[in-house]
Protein backbone atom coordinates (compact mmCIF):
# COMPACT_ATOMS: atom_id res chain seq x y z
CA UNK A 1 0.00 0.00 0.00
CA UNK A 2 1.24 3.21 -0.99
CA UNK A 3 1.74 6.11 1.70
CA UNK A 4 -1.04 8.23 0.50
CA UNK A 5 -1.36 12.11 1.57
CA UNK A 6 -4.39 11.71 4.62
CA UNK A 7 -6.74 14.73 4.80
CA UNK A 8 -6.84 18.28 3.12
CA UNK A 9 -3.98 19.02 1.38
CA UNK A 10 -5.54 22.59 -0.02
CA UNK A 11 -2.95 24.89 2.57
CA UNK A 12 -0.34 25.52 0.14
CA UNK A 13 2.21 27.17 3.18
CA UNK A 14 4.15 25.06 5.55
CA UNK A 15 4.11 21.84 4.38
CA UNK A 16 5.48 19.73 1.49
CA UNK A 17 5.54 21.31 -1.82
CA UNK A 18 3.35 19.38 -4.20
CA UNK A 19 4.94 18.37 -7.47
CA UNK A 20 2.31 17.21 -10.40
CA UNK A 21 4.03 14.73 -12.49
CA UNK A 22 2.80 12.91 -15.71
CA UNK A 23 1.28 9.58 -16.51
CA UNK A 24 2.30 7.82 -19.61
CA UNK A 25 4.95 7.89 -21.50
CA UNK A 26 7.24 10.50 -19.49
CA UNK A 27 6.25 9.27 -16.31
CA UNK A 28 9.30 6.18 -16.05
CA UNK A 29 11.71 9.17 -16.86
CA UNK A 30 10.50 11.18 -14.57
CA UNK A 31 10.59 8.77 -11.68
CA UNK A 32 13.81 7.99 -12.58
CA UNK A 33 14.56 11.68 -12.33
CA UNK A 34 13.25 11.75 -8.67
CA UNK A 35 14.96 8.77 -7.92
CA UNK A 36 18.23 10.25 -9.17
CA UNK A 37 17.94 13.22 -6.80
CA UNK A 38 17.36 11.02 -3.64
CA UNK A 39 13.64 10.78 -3.57
CA UNK A 40 12.53 6.85 -2.93
CA UNK A 41 9.85 6.01 -5.71
CA UNK A 42 9.43 3.04 -5.76
CA UNK A 43 5.88 2.88 -4.48
CA UNK A 44 5.03 4.71 -7.15
CA UNK A 45 6.29 1.69 -9.44
CA UNK A 46 3.72 -1.14 -8.18
CA UNK A 47 0.52 -1.31 -9.57
CA UNK A 48 -0.85 1.27 -7.09
CA UNK A 49 -4.60 3.12 -8.20
CA UNK A 50 -3.06 6.03 -5.25
CA UNK A 51 -2.80 9.47 -7.15
CA UNK A 52 -1.16 11.19 -4.90
CA UNK A 53 2.11 10.13 -2.98
CA UNK A 54 3.89 10.98 0.31
CA UNK A 55 7.95 11.59 -1.10
CA UNK A 56 10.52 12.72 1.54
CA UNK A 57 9.48 16.24 1.52
CA UNK A 58 7.32 16.54 -1.41
CA UNK A 59 3.80 15.51 -2.31
CA UNK A 60 3.36 14.02 -5.91
CA UNK A 61 0.09 14.18 -7.32
CA UNK A 62 0.23 11.88 -10.72
CA UNK A 63 -2.20 13.20 -13.72
CA UNK A 64 -2.40 13.17 -17.46
CA UNK A 65 0.16 15.19 -18.51
CA UNK A 66 -2.05 17.63 -20.57
CA UNK A 67 -3.86 18.60 -17.09
CA UNK A 68 -0.50 19.81 -15.47
CA UNK A 69 -0.77 23.32 -16.93
CA UNK A 70 -3.99 23.06 -15.40
CA UNK A 71 -3.23 22.18 -11.87
CA UNK A 72 -0.16 24.37 -12.03
CA UNK A 73 -2.00 27.49 -12.95
CA UNK A 74 -4.62 27.40 -10.03
CA UNK A 75 -1.81 26.50 -7.71
CA UNK A 76 -3.37 23.11 -6.47
CA UNK A 77 0.37 21.72 -7.39
CA UNK A 78 3.29 24.36 -6.65
CA UNK A 79 5.02 22.48 -9.49
CA UNK A 80 4.63 20.45 -12.88
CA UNK A 81 6.27 18.09 -15.16
CA UNK A 82 5.33 18.01 -18.16
CA UNK A 83 6.22 18.00 -22.20
CA UNK A 84 6.58 21.36 -24.11
CA UNK A 85 3.82 19.81 -26.32
CA UNK A 86 1.56 20.05 -23.67
CA UNK A 87 3.01 23.41 -22.84
CA UNK A 88 2.89 24.85 -26.57
CA UNK A 89 -0.89 23.71 -27.16
CA UNK A 90 -1.93 25.37 -23.70
CA UNK A 91 0.04 28.29 -24.27
CA UNK A 92 -2.26 30.72 -22.56
CA UNK A 93 -1.61 28.72 -19.42
CA UNK A 94 0.03 31.59 -16.99
CA UNK A 95 2.51 28.66 -15.88
CA UNK A 96 6.58 29.88 -15.35
CA UNK A 97 8.64 27.49 -17.45
CA UNK A 98 11.54 26.93 -15.52
CA UNK A 99 13.77 24.04 -16.38
CA UNK A 100 14.28 22.16 -19.88
CA UNK A 101 14.58 18.63 -17.99
CA UNK A 102 16.19 16.92 -21.14
CA UNK A 103 14.35 13.44 -21.44
CA UNK A 104 11.11 12.32 -23.02
CA UNK A 105 12.41 13.52 -26.74
CA UNK A 106 9.87 13.94 -28.99
CA UNK A 107 8.86 15.71 -32.61
CA UNK A 108 5.87 17.52 -33.68
CA UNK A 109 5.44 16.81 -37.58
CA UNK A 110 3.43 16.85 -40.32
CA UNK A 111 3.20 13.18 -41.75
CA UNK A 112 0.89 12.13 -44.80
CA UNK A 113 0.57 8.69 -46.07
CA UNK A 114 4.29 7.68 -48.05
CA UNK A 115 4.36 8.89 -51.40
CA UNK A 116 0.53 10.46 -51.29
CA UNK A 117 -0.01 14.01 -53.53
CA UNK A 118 -2.79 14.52 -51.56
CA UNK A 119 -1.60 17.05 -48.90
CA UNK A 120 -0.46 19.25 -52.16
CA UNK A 121 -3.26 18.54 -54.00
CA UNK A 122 -6.04 19.72 -51.96
CA UNK A 123 -3.71 22.81 -51.40
CA UNK A 124 -4.13 23.49 -54.84
CA UNK A 125 -7.30 22.49 -55.29
CA UNK A 126 -9.25 23.20 -52.74
CA UNK A 127 -6.93 25.96 -51.06
CA UNK A 128 -6.70 24.12 -48.06
CA UNK A 129 -5.04 20.83 -46.69
CA UNK A 130 -7.29 18.81 -44.12
CA UNK A 131 -5.14 17.74 -41.10
CA UNK A 132 -6.39 15.83 -38.47
CA UNK A 133 -4.30 16.32 -34.81
CA UNK A 134 -5.08 16.01 -31.32
CA UNK A 135 -2.74 19.33 -31.37
CA UNK A 136 -5.10 21.56 -33.59
CA UNK A 137 -3.48 25.03 -32.00
CA UNK A 138 0.03 24.07 -32.60
CA UNK A 139 -1.16 23.01 -36.27
CA UNK A 140 -3.40 25.69 -36.94
CA UNK A 141 0.11 27.94 -35.78
CA UNK A 142 2.35 25.81 -37.91
CA UNK A 143 0.16 26.64 -40.80
CA UNK A 144 -0.45 30.42 -39.85
CA UNK A 145 3.69 30.99 -39.87
CA UNK A 146 4.45 29.19 -42.94
CA UNK A 147 1.49 31.25 -45.00
CA UNK A 148 -0.77 28.17 -45.52
CA UNK A 149 -4.32 27.12 -44.69
CA UNK A 150 -5.47 24.27 -42.96
CA UNK A 151 -8.97 23.03 -42.28
CA UNK A 152 -8.01 21.43 -38.97
CA UNK A 153 -9.85 18.49 -37.56
CA UNK A 154 -9.56 17.52 -33.75
CA UNK A 155 -9.54 13.82 -33.45
CA UNK A 156 -9.06 12.42 -29.66
CA UNK A 157 -6.81 9.06 -30.32
CA UNK A 158 -5.06 7.18 -33.09
CA UNK A 159 -4.57 10.01 -35.13
CA UNK A 160 -2.62 7.58 -37.64
CA UNK A 161 -6.28 6.29 -38.89
CA UNK A 162 -7.31 9.13 -40.45
CA UNK A 163 -5.57 9.88 -43.76
CA UNK A 164 -5.59 5.76 -44.10
CA UNK A 165 -9.61 6.26 -44.03
CA UNK A 166 -9.76 9.48 -46.13
CA UNK A 167 -10.50 11.81 -43.15
CA UNK A 168 -7.55 13.89 -43.58
CA UNK A 169 -4.26 14.51 -46.10
CA UNK A 170 -2.31 14.04 -43.05
CA UNK A 171 -1.85 14.48 -39.64
CA UNK A 172 0.09 16.80 -37.51
CA UNK A 173 1.20 14.44 -34.71
CA UNK A 174 3.72 13.90 -31.42
CA UNK A 175 6.51 11.19 -32.90
CA UNK A 176 9.10 9.58 -30.72
CA UNK A 177 10.62 6.82 -32.70
CA UNK A 178 8.57 6.92 -36.11
CA UNK A 179 7.73 3.28 -35.51
CA UNK A 180 3.62 3.79 -35.54
CA UNK A 181 4.26 6.14 -38.76
CA UNK A 182 5.69 3.67 -40.65
CA UNK A 183 3.99 0.48 -39.56
CA UNK A 184 0.57 2.71 -40.82
CA UNK A 185 2.41 3.57 -44.06
CA UNK A 186 3.14 7.05 -42.70
CA UNK A 187 6.17 9.55 -43.58
CA UNK A 188 7.06 12.90 -42.36
CA UNK A 189 6.85 15.60 -43.84
CA UNK A 190 7.73 18.76 -42.20
CA UNK A 191 9.09 19.00 -38.56
CA UNK A 192 7.00 21.56 -36.63
CA UNK A 193 8.70 21.79 -32.96
CA UNK A 194 11.18 19.58 -31.00
CA UNK A 195 10.04 18.63 -27.71
CA UNK A 196 11.21 17.69 -23.89
CA UNK A 197 9.88 17.40 -20.54
CA UNK A 198 9.91 20.37 -18.49
CA UNK A 199 9.44 21.71 -14.94
CA UNK A 200 7.45 24.34 -14.26
CA UNK A 201 6.13 26.38 -11.58
CA UNK A 202 3.12 28.29 -10.03
CA UNK A 203 3.81 31.97 -10.20
CA UNK A 204 2.90 32.63 -6.67
CA UNK A 205 4.43 29.45 -5.84
CA UNK A 206 7.71 30.77 -7.45
CA UNK A 207 7.84 33.86 -5.30
CA UNK A 208 6.48 32.59 -2.20
CA UNK A 209 8.35 29.44 -1.59
CA UNK A 210 11.62 30.84 -3.53
CA UNK A 211 14.11 29.05 -1.98
CA UNK A 212 12.65 25.00 -2.13
CA UNK A 213 11.73 25.74 -6.17
CA UNK A 214 15.30 26.96 -6.45
CA UNK A 215 16.74 23.86 -4.33
CA UNK A 216 14.75 21.58 -6.33
CA UNK A 217 15.52 23.47 -9.72
CA UNK A 218 19.47 22.89 -9.33
CA UNK A 219 18.85 19.41 -8.12
CA UNK A 220 16.96 18.15 -11.13
CA UNK A 221 18.87 20.25 -13.56
CA UNK A 222 20.40 17.75 -16.40
CA UNK A 223 24.15 17.49 -15.59
CA UNK A 224 26.16 19.63 -18.36
CA UNK A 225 23.72 22.22 -18.62
CA UNK B 1 -37.31 29.38 -18.33
CA UNK B 2 -33.74 29.55 -17.87
CA UNK B 3 -32.20 32.79 -20.07
CA UNK B 4 -27.79 33.03 -20.74
CA UNK B 5 -25.63 35.57 -19.69
CA UNK B 6 -22.55 35.68 -21.50
CA UNK B 7 -19.75 33.53 -20.59
CA UNK B 8 -16.67 35.56 -18.24
CA UNK B 9 -20.03 37.57 -16.22
CA UNK B 10 -21.86 36.60 -13.53
CA UNK B 11 -25.02 37.27 -11.52
CA UNK B 12 -24.01 38.12 -7.70
CA UNK B 13 -26.49 37.15 -4.87
CA UNK B 14 -26.96 38.17 -1.28
CA UNK B 15 -24.93 36.21 0.19
CA UNK B 16 -21.54 37.11 -0.90
CA UNK B 17 -22.87 40.76 -1.80
CA UNK B 18 -22.57 41.38 1.83
CA UNK B 19 -19.11 40.30 1.82
CA UNK B 20 -18.18 41.99 -1.04
CA UNK B 21 -20.08 45.26 0.28
CA UNK B 22 -18.06 44.54 3.88
CA UNK B 23 -14.84 44.37 1.48
CA UNK B 24 -15.38 47.19 -0.20
CA UNK B 25 -16.39 49.63 2.99
CA UNK B 26 -13.00 48.71 4.53
CA UNK B 27 -10.90 49.36 1.61
CA UNK B 28 -12.92 52.56 1.31
CA UNK B 29 -11.91 52.94 4.87
CA UNK B 30 -8.41 52.48 4.83
CA UNK B 31 -8.05 54.72 1.40
CA UNK B 32 -10.29 57.84 3.26
CA UNK B 33 -8.45 57.80 6.04
CA UNK B 34 -5.18 58.25 3.95
CA UNK B 35 -6.27 61.11 2.32
CA UNK B 36 -7.60 58.85 -0.80
CA UNK B 37 -10.65 60.62 -1.89
CA UNK B 38 -12.73 58.35 -3.66
CA UNK B 39 -13.93 59.00 -7.35
CA UNK B 40 -15.98 57.31 -9.97
CA UNK B 41 -15.77 57.49 -13.94
CA UNK B 42 -18.07 56.68 -16.35
CA UNK B 43 -17.46 52.67 -17.48
CA UNK B 44 -17.44 53.52 -21.00
CA UNK B 45 -15.11 56.07 -22.79
CA UNK B 46 -14.19 57.44 -26.04
CA UNK B 47 -11.72 54.72 -27.33
CA UNK B 48 -9.21 57.68 -28.70
CA UNK B 49 -9.06 59.17 -24.85
CA UNK B 50 -8.26 55.52 -23.18
CA UNK B 51 -5.93 54.29 -26.23
CA UNK B 52 -4.21 57.52 -25.17
CA UNK B 53 -2.11 55.76 -22.44
CA UNK B 54 -2.21 51.81 -23.90
CA UNK B 55 0.91 52.20 -25.30
CA UNK B 56 2.15 48.85 -26.91
CA UNK B 57 0.58 46.16 -25.52
CA UNK B 58 -2.89 48.03 -25.46
CA UNK B 59 -5.09 45.08 -23.16
CA UNK B 60 -8.10 43.68 -24.96
CA UNK B 61 -11.00 46.06 -24.81
CA UNK B 62 -14.83 46.16 -25.92
CA UNK B 63 -15.26 48.37 -28.54
CA UNK B 64 -18.33 49.76 -30.20
CA UNK B 65 -20.27 52.22 -32.25
CA UNK B 66 -22.50 54.29 -30.62
CA UNK B 67 -25.68 55.42 -32.29
CA UNK B 68 -24.09 58.94 -33.68
CA UNK B 69 -20.87 56.50 -34.88
CA UNK B 70 -18.52 57.19 -31.83
CA UNK B 71 -16.20 54.69 -31.30
CA UNK B 72 -16.19 54.04 -27.64
CA UNK B 73 -14.27 51.71 -25.27
CA UNK B 74 -15.52 49.41 -22.06
CA UNK B 75 -12.68 50.65 -19.74
CA UNK B 76 -9.93 48.10 -19.08
CA UNK B 77 -8.93 49.23 -16.10
CA UNK B 78 -9.34 52.40 -13.98
CA UNK B 79 -5.76 53.87 -14.24
CA UNK B 80 -5.97 55.26 -17.73
CA UNK B 81 -9.53 56.98 -16.85
CA UNK B 82 -8.17 58.48 -13.63
CA UNK B 83 -4.85 59.68 -15.83
CA UNK B 84 -7.32 61.61 -18.00
CA UNK B 85 -9.71 62.94 -14.92
CA UNK B 86 -6.58 64.00 -13.26
CA UNK B 87 -5.44 66.10 -16.79
CA UNK B 88 -8.99 67.18 -17.70
CA UNK B 89 -10.16 68.61 -14.01
CA UNK B 90 -6.95 68.76 -12.04
CA UNK B 91 -4.45 69.72 -14.24
CA UNK B 92 -3.64 73.33 -12.30
CA UNK B 93 -4.34 71.58 -8.69
CA UNK B 94 -1.41 71.57 -6.04
CA UNK B 95 0.05 68.21 -6.47
CA UNK B 96 0.38 65.42 -4.62
CA UNK B 97 -2.95 64.48 -5.42
CA UNK B 98 -4.32 61.80 -4.36
CA UNK B 99 -7.17 59.21 -5.32
CA UNK B 100 -9.26 56.13 -4.74
CA UNK B 101 -11.78 53.76 -7.02
CA UNK B 102 -13.54 50.71 -6.60
CA UNK B 103 -15.32 49.92 -9.64
CA UNK B 104 -15.87 47.56 -12.87
CA UNK B 105 -13.81 46.91 -15.16
CA UNK B 106 -13.60 44.85 -18.77
CA UNK B 107 -11.48 42.59 -21.15
CA UNK B 108 -12.11 40.59 -23.69
CA UNK B 109 -11.24 37.09 -22.63
CA UNK B 110 -10.16 34.02 -24.57
CA UNK B 111 -12.60 31.09 -24.61
CA UNK B 112 -12.90 27.89 -22.62
CA UNK B 113 -11.00 29.51 -19.85
CA UNK B 114 -13.18 30.47 -17.36
CA UNK B 115 -11.48 33.93 -17.58
CA UNK B 116 -13.87 37.17 -16.45
CA UNK B 117 -14.52 39.91 -18.87
CA UNK B 118 -15.91 41.98 -15.90
CA UNK B 119 -14.44 42.05 -12.83
CA UNK B 120 -13.99 44.65 -9.71
CA UNK B 121 -10.80 46.43 -9.08
CA UNK B 122 -10.38 48.52 -6.31
CA UNK B 123 -6.88 50.88 -5.78
CA UNK B 124 -5.45 54.08 -5.54
CA UNK B 125 -3.58 56.44 -7.64
CA UNK B 126 -0.78 58.95 -6.32
CA UNK B 127 -0.24 61.95 -8.69
CA UNK B 128 2.91 64.20 -8.46
CA UNK B 129 4.67 62.10 -6.41
CA UNK B 130 7.92 60.67 -7.20
CA UNK B 131 9.51 58.06 -6.69
CA UNK B 132 11.14 56.61 -3.63
CA UNK B 133 8.52 58.43 -1.55
CA UNK B 134 5.33 58.05 -3.43
CA UNK B 135 5.92 54.22 -4.38
CA UNK B 136 6.98 53.75 -0.51
CA UNK B 137 3.18 55.73 0.40
CA UNK B 138 1.64 53.77 -2.21
CA UNK B 139 2.83 50.19 -0.88
CA UNK B 140 2.38 51.74 2.64
CA UNK B 141 -1.34 52.06 1.59
CA UNK B 142 -1.55 48.58 0.10
CA UNK B 143 -0.05 47.12 3.03
CA UNK B 144 -2.55 48.42 5.40
CA UNK B 145 -5.86 47.20 2.57
CA UNK B 146 -4.25 43.50 3.28
CA UNK B 147 -3.94 44.13 6.57
CA UNK B 148 -7.26 45.67 7.16
CA UNK B 149 -8.94 42.97 4.92
CA UNK B 150 -7.08 39.75 7.14
CA UNK B 151 -5.02 38.72 4.37
CA UNK B 152 -1.95 39.39 6.73
CA UNK B 153 0.28 36.88 5.14
CA UNK B 154 0.08 38.49 1.86
CA UNK B 155 3.36 39.84 0.73
CA UNK B 156 3.96 42.31 -2.15
CA UNK B 157 6.75 41.81 -5.18
CA UNK B 158 8.61 44.72 -6.21
CA UNK B 159 10.46 45.27 -9.36
CA UNK B 160 11.59 47.71 -11.80
CA UNK B 161 9.87 47.59 -15.03
CA UNK B 162 12.89 49.91 -16.90
CA UNK B 163 15.81 47.37 -15.92
CA UNK B 164 15.52 45.23 -18.87
CA UNK B 165 14.65 47.42 -21.43
CA UNK B 166 17.81 49.62 -20.31
CA UNK B 167 19.81 46.27 -19.92
CA UNK B 168 19.30 45.26 -23.55
CA UNK B 169 20.10 48.85 -24.51
CA UNK B 170 23.15 48.71 -22.90
CA UNK B 171 24.32 45.51 -24.30
CA UNK B 172 23.13 46.58 -27.95
CA UNK B 173 20.53 44.15 -28.88
CA UNK B 174 18.46 45.43 -31.27
CA UNK B 175 14.75 45.49 -31.93
CA UNK B 176 13.70 42.35 -33.16
CA UNK B 177 15.81 39.80 -30.69
CA UNK B 178 15.01 42.46 -27.89
CA UNK B 179 11.12 42.21 -28.56
CA UNK B 180 11.18 38.39 -28.51
CA UNK B 181 13.44 38.85 -25.04
CA UNK B 182 10.82 40.81 -23.48
CA UNK B 183 8.57 38.83 -24.39
CA UNK B 184 10.19 35.50 -22.87
CA UNK B 185 10.70 37.61 -19.99
CA UNK B 186 7.48 38.45 -19.82
CA UNK B 187 6.23 34.86 -19.93
CA UNK B 188 8.55 33.91 -17.49
CA UNK B 189 9.73 31.10 -20.22
CA UNK B 190 13.33 30.54 -18.72
CA UNK B 191 14.01 27.99 -21.21
CA UNK B 192 12.99 29.88 -24.09
CA UNK B 193 14.61 33.23 -22.38
CA UNK B 194 18.21 31.43 -22.44
CA UNK B 195 17.34 29.78 -26.57
CA UNK B 196 16.74 33.45 -27.36
CA UNK B 197 19.83 35.35 -25.63
CA UNK B 198 21.71 32.44 -27.41
CA UNK B 199 20.92 33.63 -30.12
CA UNK B 200 21.69 37.04 -30.08
CA UNK B 201 25.01 37.66 -32.09
CA UNK B 202 27.82 39.27 -30.20
CA UNK B 203 26.52 39.21 -26.77
CA UNK B 204 29.15 39.35 -24.57
CA UNK B 205 29.57 36.42 -21.79
CA UNK B 206 28.78 38.52 -18.82
CA UNK B 207 25.58 40.13 -21.00
CA UNK B 208 24.40 36.64 -21.40
CA UNK B 209 25.04 35.47 -17.41
CA UNK B 210 23.23 38.48 -16.89
CA UNK B 211 19.86 38.11 -18.58
CA UNK B 212 19.69 34.26 -17.44
CA UNK B 213 20.45 35.33 -13.54
CA UNK B 214 18.42 38.08 -12.76
CA UNK B 215 15.07 36.32 -13.48
CA UNK B 216 15.91 34.19 -10.65
CA UNK B 217 16.92 36.80 -8.03
CA UNK B 218 13.44 37.42 -6.02
CA UNK B 219 14.02 37.94 -1.94
CA UNK B 220 14.91 40.20 0.76
CA UNK B 221 17.71 43.25 0.45
CA UNK B 222 20.35 40.48 -0.18
CA UNK B 223 19.05 40.25 -3.89
CA UNK B 224 19.89 43.94 -5.13
CA UNK B 225 23.99 42.87 -3.47
CA UNK B 226 23.51 39.84 -5.87
CA UNK B 227 22.58 41.20 -8.67
CA UNK B 228 25.32 44.44 -8.11
CA UNK B 229 27.34 41.30 -8.30
CA UNK B 230 26.90 41.04 -12.09
CA UNK B 231 28.08 44.29 -12.65
CA UNK B 232 26.83 47.20 -15.79
CA UNK B 233 25.11 50.13 -15.68
CA UNK B 234 21.50 49.32 -16.04
CA UNK B 235 21.36 46.84 -13.22
CA UNK B 236 23.50 49.10 -10.96
CA UNK B 237 20.88 51.97 -11.49
CA UNK B 238 17.95 49.59 -11.19
CA UNK B 239 19.64 48.21 -8.02
CA UNK B 240 20.01 51.84 -6.89
CA UNK B 241 16.35 52.65 -7.59
CA UNK B 242 15.22 49.42 -5.66
CA UNK B 243 17.89 50.34 -2.94
CA UNK B 244 16.07 54.14 -2.60
CA UNK B 245 12.17 52.57 -2.63
CA UNK B 246 13.13 50.09 -0.05
CA UNK B 247 15.13 52.28 2.20
CA UNK B 248 11.67 54.00 2.53
CA UNK B 249 9.87 51.71 3.19
CA UNK B 250 12.02 50.26 5.59
CA UNK B 251 11.43 53.91 7.73
CA UNK B 252 7.56 53.37 6.63
CA UNK B 253 7.64 50.16 8.79
CA UNK B 254 6.82 48.23 5.72
CA UNK B 255 9.85 46.53 4.48
CA UNK B 256 8.87 43.14 5.86
CA UNK B 257 6.12 42.62 3.43
CA UNK B 258 7.79 43.11 0.52
CA UNK B 259 10.09 41.20 -1.73
CA UNK B 260 12.35 42.26 -3.96
CA UNK B 261 11.86 40.65 -7.38
CA UNK B 262 13.93 41.38 -10.33
CA UNK B 263 12.22 39.09 -12.26
CA UNK B 264 8.69 41.22 -12.29
CA UNK B 265 7.81 42.53 -15.82
CA UNK B 266 3.75 43.32 -16.30
CA UNK B 267 2.19 42.90 -19.33
CA UNK B 268 0.74 46.60 -18.83
CA UNK B 269 2.87 49.03 -21.23
CA UNK B 270 2.79 51.98 -19.46
CA UNK B 271 5.06 50.76 -16.51
CA UNK B 272 8.39 52.81 -15.41
CA UNK B 273 10.69 51.97 -12.59
CA UNK B 274 8.38 50.21 -9.82
CA UNK B 275 6.30 47.91 -10.71
CA UNK B 276 4.14 45.92 -8.04
CA UNK B 277 2.26 42.12 -7.66
CA UNK B 278 0.30 41.05 -4.97
CA UNK B 279 0.47 37.00 -3.36
CA UNK B 280 -0.97 35.48 -1.16
CA UNK B 281 0.30 32.20 -0.13
CA UNK B 282 -3.50 30.36 0.31
CA UNK B 283 -4.28 31.59 -3.47
CA UNK B 284 -2.28 30.73 -7.05
CA UNK B 285 -3.28 33.41 -8.65
CA UNK B 286 -2.19 37.44 -8.06
CA UNK B 287 -4.13 39.45 -6.00
CA UNK B 288 -3.33 42.83 -7.88
CA UNK B 289 -0.52 44.51 -8.66
CA UNK B 290 0.71 48.22 -9.51
CA UNK B 291 3.99 50.46 -9.54
CA UNK B 292 5.03 53.54 -11.20
CA UNK B 293 3.75 55.16 -14.63
CA UNK B 294 5.59 58.65 -14.57
CA UNK B 295 4.58 59.27 -18.13
CA UNK B 296 1.02 58.46 -18.57
CA UNK B 297 0.17 61.60 -17.19
CA UNK B 298 2.26 62.97 -19.94
CA UNK B 299 0.22 61.33 -22.79
CA UNK B 300 -2.99 63.16 -21.75
CA UNK B 301 -0.77 66.57 -21.20
CA UNK B 302 -0.22 67.02 -17.89
CA UNK B 303 3.73 65.52 -16.74
CA UNK B 304 3.54 64.43 -13.12
CA UNK B 305 4.70 61.23 -11.72
CA UNK B 306 2.25 59.31 -10.33
CA UNK B 307 2.33 55.96 -8.88
CA UNK B 308 -0.63 53.38 -7.99
CA UNK B 309 -2.14 49.62 -7.19
CA UNK B 310 -4.90 48.17 -7.97
CA UNK B 311 -6.61 44.68 -6.16
CA UNK B 312 -9.04 42.21 -7.98
CA UNK B 313 -11.32 41.95 -5.42
CA UNK B 314 -13.32 39.26 -5.93
CA UNK B 315 -9.70 37.40 -5.63
CA UNK B 316 -9.53 39.17 -2.33
CA UNK B 317 -12.57 37.88 -1.11
CA UNK B 318 -11.61 34.35 -2.58
CA UNK B 319 -8.30 34.17 -0.63
CA UNK B 320 -10.05 35.36 2.61
CA UNK B 321 -11.81 32.51 2.10
CA UNK B 322 -9.29 30.37 1.65
CA UNK B 323 -7.09 31.53 4.75
CA UNK B 324 -10.75 30.98 6.88
CA UNK B 325 -10.42 27.53 5.79
CA UNK B 326 -6.72 27.30 6.54
CA UNK B 327 -7.34 28.43 9.95
CA UNK B 328 -9.92 26.56 10.45
CA UNK B 329 -8.16 23.77 9.06
CA UNK B 330 -5.46 24.54 11.87
CA UNK B 331 -7.78 24.64 14.89
CA UNK B 332 -9.74 21.59 14.04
Amino acid sequence: MAPTVEGPIRARTGGPMKLAIPRGALFGPTLDALDSIGFDTSEMRGDSRSLIFSLDGLTVVTIRPSDVPTYVEAGAADLGITGKDVLLEQRDRVVYEILDLGYGSCRMVLAAREGDESLDESERRLGAMRIATKYPRIAERHFDETGRQAEIIDVKGSVELAPLVGLADGIVDLVATGRTLSENGLEVREEIVTSTARLVANRVSHKLRAAEVDDLVERLRPKGM
Amino acid sequence: MRHPIPPGTRDILPDEMRELRELQATLTEVFESRGYGQVATPTLEYDSVLSRGEGRSGVGAYRFFDERGELLALRSDMTIPIARLVASRFADAEPPLRFSYIGNAYRVVRPQRAQVRQFMHAGVELVGAGAPDGTAEVIEVLSAALDAVGLNRAVVGLGDADLYRQLLTELGVDDEPRMRILDRLAMHDLVGLEGEVDRVEGLPPDGRETLLRLPGMRGGAEVLDQARELGGGAVERAAQRLQATYDALVERGVADRVQLDLSLLRDLGYYTGAILEVYDPALGHILGGGGRYDDLLGQFGAPMPAAGFGLYLERVHLAQMEEERISEEETS
